[in-house]
């Protein structure tokens, strides 16, 4: 008991001196527990990040609209594996993960819930999405558990691209046709709030952000990063000239930020518990995918088996 | 010697940082070879961490099919941020 005690205190005061901590060194069973948690979500919601953007690869309204949209799925398949291998430095393995993403145990973001249903909604995919992504993950670059840390780093630079092109297709959608620029209003508007969505309950619903901000786990709060993003993105609407679907949005000139209107809390929690409009959709295409797979894996395995004979 | 394995050493030279590699030794067993290493390659405190594994284990690119083999990287320059043009007054992306 003292022992426990004493090993908290030292690990403590290692995270305060802010010191990485690495997958060898000791650590309390529910610093692992959360980081499991929050990677494996992480990594889950790069994975079926891929669906709706997906679902335009072979709709693209040209060859390089495509094989832009293409390399940027491809990067976010590349940030799963990343993070999968994070969380398994905690001795968690790969097919528990995707156990629990198949079951519903383990959650993902719910934005991927949403349906991607025009060409403009690549745009604000990547404006906003990847945009309030980035925003979280530049914040995790610098959280305490190190392989967490270093995936961060990486996935920070391969994702700076993803956020351009977005914005890219809604420019030149607001430049074009009074319709084209009616598709960009249209994704701004169903884009918006799910966006803000991402960030998570707000502070006071959410009783683990303490724990996880003494431990550096979290490097800001829900309410931080959500408030940074409105920042950061309402001069960029005002660039492409199209309207953030918010009337209590307004400069406070007094606390050098953005005022914006309450989250739809009901909806959030509503997607989150699994009835989002595409929930159901999202995890049946990522079972499917998997079990569709395995003649591959087995493959794989056989052919594997076969050439080690040959050398032996 | 003749029949002891050849080992890669990969140093963490700092807290947080990856290891790297810096270069390989002989050693009886995986024990010997952590020992070595800290003593033939961090003596002025280069890490805080070795890694050691068999050079047998580890499986390389061929060099001869370099430039085929990085081939498909070569042509996708839209993967860099610098590809797209957007307005200068744009911040923070
Ligand atoms: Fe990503
Ligand atoms: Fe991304």
């Amino acid at each position: 008991m003292m022992d426990r005690e004493l090993k908290n205190l030292e690990f403590q005061s290692r995270i305060d001196r802010d010191e990485k901590i690495e997958a060898k060194d000791w650590m309390p069973e529910e610093y692992r527990k959360t980081l499991i948690r929050q990677i494996g979500q992480h990594a889950h919601s790069e994975i079926v990040g891929m669906l709706p953007e997906g679902n335009w690869i072979t709709r693209a309204p040209s060859l390089r609209r495509k094989a832009i949209l293409l390399s940027k799925v491809q990067d976010e398949a590349g940030h799963g594996l990343y993070l999968y291998s994070a969380a398994e430095t905690l001795g968690i393995e790969r097919d528990t993960m995707i156990e629990e993403l198949h079951s519903g145990k383990a959650k993902y973001s719910s934005i991927f819930n949403y349906p991607t249903i025009s060409w403009a909604d690549m745009g604000a995919i990547g404006w906003l999405v990847d945009g309030a992504a980035i925003v979280n993950q530049v914040a995790l670059c610098r959280t305490s558990y190190g392989p967490y840390s270093r995936s961060m780093v990486k996935i920070c630079k391969e994702e700076s691209f993803h956020q351009r092109q977005g914005f890219e297709i809604m420019l030149q959608l607001c430049k074009g046709s009074s319709e084209q620029k009616a598709m960009a209003q249209d994704a701004l508007n169903r884009w918006w709030w799910p966006s803000l969505m991402m960030f998570g309950p707000s502070d006071k619903d959410s009783p683990n952000t303490a724990q996880s901000m003494a431990w550096r786990v979290k490097r800001f709060t829900n309410d931080e990063l959500r408030q940074k993003f409105v920042d950061m993105t309402v001069p960029q609407a005002e660039i492409l000239g199209i309207t953030i679907p918010d009337e209590k949005l307004k400069w406070n000139d007094e606390k050098g930020q953005y005022d914006f209107g309450e989250i739809n809390w009901e909806e959030f929690y509503s997607v989150v518990k699994g009835n989002g409009p595409c929930n159901k959709q999202r995890i049946h295409a990522r079972k499917k995918a998997h079990e569709e797979g395995q003649w591959v894996r087995d493959a794989a395995l056989a052919h594997a088996e076969k050439r080690s004979k040959k050398i032996a | 010697m003749k029949n002891w394995p050849l080992y890669e050493v990969f140093i963490r030279s700092k807290n947080g940082l990856d290891h790297k590699h810096v270069g390989s030794l002989h050693a009886s067993d995986p024990q010997m070879a952590i020992e070595n290493a800290r003593d033939v390659y961090s003596r002025r405190m280069e890490g805080v961490s070795i890694w050691v594994v068999e050079s047998i284990h580890i499986t390389a690119s061929d060099p001869k099919e370099t430039s085929a083999f990085f081939e498909p990287a070569e042509d996708k320059v839209y993967r860099h941020p610098t590809f797209y043009n957007l307005p200068d007054e744009l911040e923070h992306m």
